[in-house]
């Protein structure tokens, strides 16, 4: 691909983010006959590496990975190029915007669509950071292969760290979910299946120190005793503990956000500024519920503003 | 042109020990969607960094393949790891955008 500084083509609309938004939006955007673009470095996005999709209508069991290869087909069918790189900047200038690109390359819009939703939460404790690959993992669907008949512990109380926990069971020996309320926050469905299995054991109220070992993960080390120890001996943890926005374009272009740092949009999906729409787990729409098919739902609902907005 | 080498338990010492330019070689599964997404991207590196590094792969899911993933302690995929001499110099954990990933390794390979 060759670089260069001048805008290589005007865009009614570039569409930042491969998730379920952005590809909703440009499905749609394509039957509005809408120019546009998508940029987006991960196809599917977070949804990607979900080890099973099992709530989103018409499909009752599909990996993560190959719904997010159907709704990048979905898109593509219609022609719309998807450029696997991120977006440096974005700047508006005589109501045109100005996205500068990781790979040099620089688009011109009319409007865009801001679908980046969220990157993960770190714990922030001991241990981390340095047993990376060695212990430490985001992505049970990726790794639980690696710790058969072994002992786990997952961290985190949502359905993604339920899911996790379900699906790392079926693998290893012993589960550990740690979470630091008194409830888990998952679905109904995803507790049951945790009460039932005997390879699961929750422990609640408490929080992760540390994660130890000489050079891999050996023990995690908790804020209060359980079972008489504060350490439980593990060979592997597992961080699901949500995410946070993707909120710099949001701040570059001074956007209105809430205080969680989430894009405010109105109900057609606008945002606070003219000529820029948010979808996604980015925004604080569909009353935060932040589903693959409120993404889906957002992202459509955008493109028919956004086809609206150009038609004036 | 230039390609990913497939890398089994019967090639991996001449191509990747013995090897004289550095190699990354990705230790990968089917079943890893960060994987699979990341398989696109370095073919196209195996071509734009031909010359400079060579491109491998090893599916550890694969029985035969086990004891090499054992051996460098493969415990989360995608996991690319640069070897110079026969020696990891460098890790990468997780998926990575193809603009940046360049950029990463290109740094390692001066």
């Amino acid at each position: 691909m060759e670089n260069k500084n001048e805008p290589e083509k005007n865009y009614d609309l570039v569409i930042v983010g491969a998730g379920p938004a952005g590809l909703t939006a440009s499905i749609y955007a394509s039957r509005y006959g809408v120019a546009h673009i998508i940029v987006g470095s991960l196809l599917g996005g977070q949804i990607s590496e979900t080890h099973l999709i099992d709530n989103y209508p018409g499909i009752e069991d599909a990996t993560g990975f190959d719904f997010s290869q159907k709704l990048g087909h979905h898109a593509q069918k219609y022609g719309t190029e998807i450029i696997p790189t991120t977006v440096k900047t974005i700047t508006k200038e005589n109501n045109l915007f100005e996205l500068k690109l990781d790979n040099g390359n620089i688009l011109e819009a009319k409007t865009i669509l801001l679908a980046t939703g969220t990157k993960r939460r770190k714990l922030s404790v001991k241990g981390e950071e340095e047993f990376l690959g060695k212990g430490v993992s985001h992505c049970a669907t990726c790794d639980g292969f690696f710790y058969r008949n072994k002992t786990i512990a997952v961290i985190g109380g949502s359905d993604s760290a339920a899911g996790a926990t379900v699906y790392l069971a079926d693998i290893a020996e012993k589960v550990y979910l740690i979470y630091r309320k008194d409830q888990l926050r998952c679905e109904p469905y995803w507790q049951k299946l945790i009460e039932k299995n005997s390879k699961i054991e929750v422990v609640y109220n408490t929080n992760l120190k540390e994660i130890s070992g000489q050079v891999k993960v050996e023990k995690v080390v908790l804020d209060k005793k359980y079972k008489d120890s504060d350490e439980i001996a593990v060979d592997g943890v597992f961080i699901e503990i949500g995410s946070d926005p993707n909120v710099d374009f949001a701040r570059d272009l001074q956007l209105e956000i809430d205080e969680k740092n989430y894009i405010k949009i109105q109900a057609d999906s606008a945002t606070s500024i003219s000529g820029v729409w948010a979808a996604g787990d980015i925004t604080n729409g569909s009353d935060k519920f932040r589903q693959v098919i409120t993404a889906a739902a957002e992202g459509a609902i955008a493109a028919r503003s956004i086809f609206n907005y150009l038609k004036k | 042109m230039s390609k990913v080498i497939v890398l089994t338990s019967e090639n991996f010492e001449k191509e990747v020990l013995q090897a004289e330019l550095p190699v990354l070689v990705d230790f990968w599964a089917p079943w890893c969607g960060p994987c699979r997404m990341m398989a696109p991207v370095l073919d196209e590196l195996a071509e734009e960094l031909a010359g400079k590094v060579v491109i491998a792969k090893l599916d550890v899911e694969d029985a035969s393949n086990q004891a090499i993933a054992g051996q460098y302690q493969i415990q989360s995929i995608p996991n690319m790891k640069l070897f110079k001499k026969g020696q990891v110099a460098k890790d990468f954990v997780g998926f990575r955008p193809k603009d940046a990933f360049k950029s990463e390794l290109e740094a390692e390979i001066q």
